[in-house]
């Protein structure tokens, strides 16, 4: 019975994992940046659902919605302000301006919400589905993974069959002939990080309702990993976000089930090693060959 | 025209050596004026362990071309060693500047030793794969070094891994004690351990990077299929780039641990990286003085000028360097920072290398 739990447990951590890395994916594809900030977007989106249903004691619905509204306003005047100048320089420059985003995201948030935790409330409820015996099911990771799996399918069919999508894909192949067919490049940028950030307030309310303390920095490591389990599924590739995302959270689980609570983060990173010495464009991470 | 290229070239070089030279004095001067806040201080050595992540960190991403996200572990190697080196040597008898040089050879040669173990795999990689395997290699050093025990009695060092009891005998102290770290260290190092190092990096950096072997690893930058089809071996090169620049690393994070009272795992995360990184681009890749530069005033900045916003600093931190960024690369605001103040010169030049 253990052996479910810790493996359900490890799907619906791995599903918050996956729905932030599909962020990071998306916005990689496109843009070709990685935008170290995605992590405190999360940090964002929790505190506003937090505000709305503690805070104003409105319907967790609203909150999520006003979550995902900031968020994805915010991602787009990030984008705008501080990413849309550099377009054309290196990736580098861009990393390092992501990165002064992500200290100014963190420090305001120490400065308006202070740094003492706050105990998420539990929107989801406490019950769950009974599945006999003693194993149950709790209704928040139902809703995570549910969440998780609707958000990819709807992903793949709107960058496989929407002229927006087939755009953002033809912009992420090749941005000069994307252009050239008539395709409004920084328009497409900017809806991507509006996606991007709208998934991040989502895996902010997941992850914490799962793990409830909140303070200004609970983005940096869910970011980071979700960030680890783009690469690991192969950059750029929505099932490859998934499918990495999933495994992550999976043996993140049972490794500190089963080897050692400690070094669960080291044997993540390890299998990450592995993984990419055999397959070194991620699992499902298209080989791109070289021109000379 | 070559030999121009190369007179132009070494006056760089002295120059560098020259402002550094200078700038040691000038501390050393004040400091012994007494004219020095105590506080300001106490920040001269991490400044110059900073200012030695960040020259190593430039080789790393500015010379080699390969962007590194988990620097700060090999510094961790090297403050956990180094420190361990020398307090286990507390009672020899040996001097002060003995103890640390013992500290910051054995923090390097481990560090080195650590640089080709994450080497070996990592530069196979390319990109941004290789670069989130280096943060991967980071975070299993910090969670390695936050389980590690060791200890020393008179049968010499005992070691230990996620268990606290390593069994010491009669007489015994730990040294380092697992998420704790290191505690009640003896401040050995100094302004002039920092400034010698800092020395021995520029004179190794600079002498390689005008080597033969120099200039193979910068081909490999520049162009990795060009520069193998005319036989350079990728993988010796870039591992000698890699581990020098671990090795360094280590050299820092000696330097930085026999400076503070307790030193954590904890220390050296992520951020620690990023924070490297982020002199090292802010100087400019492949520009040493650049980071040397970067280095002192983003570390000193946070802790001096802006301490009157108290609460803010951070924040203030933050936009300052996302300022920094757009005016020193985005053409647009560099435009219309000039079209705001008429009378400044608009055409800043700068030495961007590409990453």
């Amino acid at each position: 019975m253990s052996f479910i739990n810790n493996l359900i447990n490890g799907i619906s951590l791995g599903s918050v994992y996956a729905i932030i890395a599909l962020g990071y994916t998306m916005v990689y594809g496109i843009a070709k940046m990685l935008n170290f900030a995605h992590g405190d977007i999360i940090m964002v989106g929790a505190y506003i659902c937090f505000f709305v249903c503690s805070g104003a004691g409105l319907s967790p619905i609203l909150g999520i919605l006003a979550a995902v509204l900031v968020c994805t306003v915010l991602g787009i005047v990030i984008e705008q302000l501080a990413y849309k100048p550099l377009r054309q320089v290196t990736s580098l420059a861009v990393l390092i301006t992501a990165i002064g985003v992500s200290y100014f995201l963190q420090n305001a948030a120490q400065l308006l919400w202070t740094s003492n935790p706050r105990i998420f409330p539990a929107i989801f409820g406490n019950g769950g589905v009974q599945l006999g015996g003693d194993l149950t099911i709790p209704y928040k990771t139902l809703v995570t993974i549910g969440a998780c799996v609707i958000i990819m399918v709807a992903l793949i069919l709107f960058t496989g069959k929407t002229r927006t999508g087939k755009a953002m894909r033809a912009c992420s192949e090749d941005k000069d002939a994307a252009q050239l067919m008539g395709i409004n490049i920084n328009s497409t940028i900017s809806l991507t990080f509006a996606i991007g950030s709208a998934l991040a307030a989502i895996a902010g309310v997941l992850l914490c309702a799962a793990y409830p303390k909140l303070i200004p920095t609970t983005g940096s490591m869910p970011g980071i990993k979700a960030f680890t389990a783009a690469v690991f599924g192969g950059i750029g590739s929505i099932p490859g976000a998934f499918l990495g995302g999933i495994l992550l959270g999976v043996i993140e689980i049972f490794s500190s089930a089963y080897l050692s609570t400690e070094l669960a983060n080291a044997i993540v990173f390890l299998v990450l090693i592995v993984i990419l010495l055999v397959k070194p464009t991620g699992l499902l991470g298209k080989k791109i060959s070289e021109k000379v | 025209m070559k030999r121009l290229i190369i007179r132009k070239k070494s006056r760089k070089n002295f120059i560098t050596y020259g402002i550094v030279l200078v700038a040691y004095i000038a501390l050393m001067a004040v400091v012994s004026a007494g004219a020095m806040p105590s506080a300001l201080q106490g920040l001269l050595v991490p400044m110059c362990a900073y200012i030695i992540a960040a020259l190593s960190l430039n080789l790393t991403v500015g010379v080699l071309g390969e962007l590194s996200l988990g620097h700060a572990g090999f510094m961790s190697v090297g403050a956990f060693t180094g420190c361990t080196a020398a307090m286990a040597l507390a009672d020899s008898g040996l001097p002060v500047w003995g103890r640390m040089i013992v500290a910051v050879v054995v923090g390097s040669l481990l560090a080195a030793a650590a640089g080709v173990i994450v080497g070996v795999p990592v530069l196979r990689l390319q990109g941004d794969y290789l670069a989130i395997v280096t943060l991967a290699f980071g975070e299993i050093i910090k969670t390695v070094v936050t389980n590690l025990y060791i200890g020393i009695d008179p049968n010499g060092l005992r070691f230990g891994f996620l268990k606290p009891d390593i069994g010491l005998g009669k007489g015994g102290r730990m040294i380092v004690n697992g998420p704790n770290g290191i505690s009640g260290i003896t401040k050995i190092s100094s302004l002039t351990a920092g400034f010698i190092i800092i020395m021995l990096c520029l004179v190794i950096i600079f002498n390689l990077v005008d080597s033969h072997s120099g200039r193979a690893i910068m081909a490999l930058r520049d162009n990795r299929i060009a520069a193998e089809s005319v036989g350079i071996n990728a993988t010796k090169y870039k591992l000698m780039a890699f581990v020098i620049s671990a090795a360094m690393a280590g050299a820092a994070g000696a330097l930085y641990a026999l400076s503070q009272n307790t030193v954590t795992a904890n220390k050296f995360d992520f951020n620690t990286s990023i924070l490297i990184l982020v002199f090292v681009v802010l100087g400019g890749l492949g520009n040493m003085l650049g980071s040397i530069v970067a280095a002192t005033v983003l570390y000193i900045l946070p802790e001096t000028w802006l301490r009157q916003f108290s609460d803010y600093r951070m924040l203030i931190y933050a936009v300052v360097l996302i300022l920094m960024m757009l005016i020193t690369n985005s053409s647009k605001v560099r435009m219309l920072l000039a079209k705001l103040l008429p009378h400044k010169k608009s055409a800043e030049k700068e030495g961007e290398a590409d990453a």
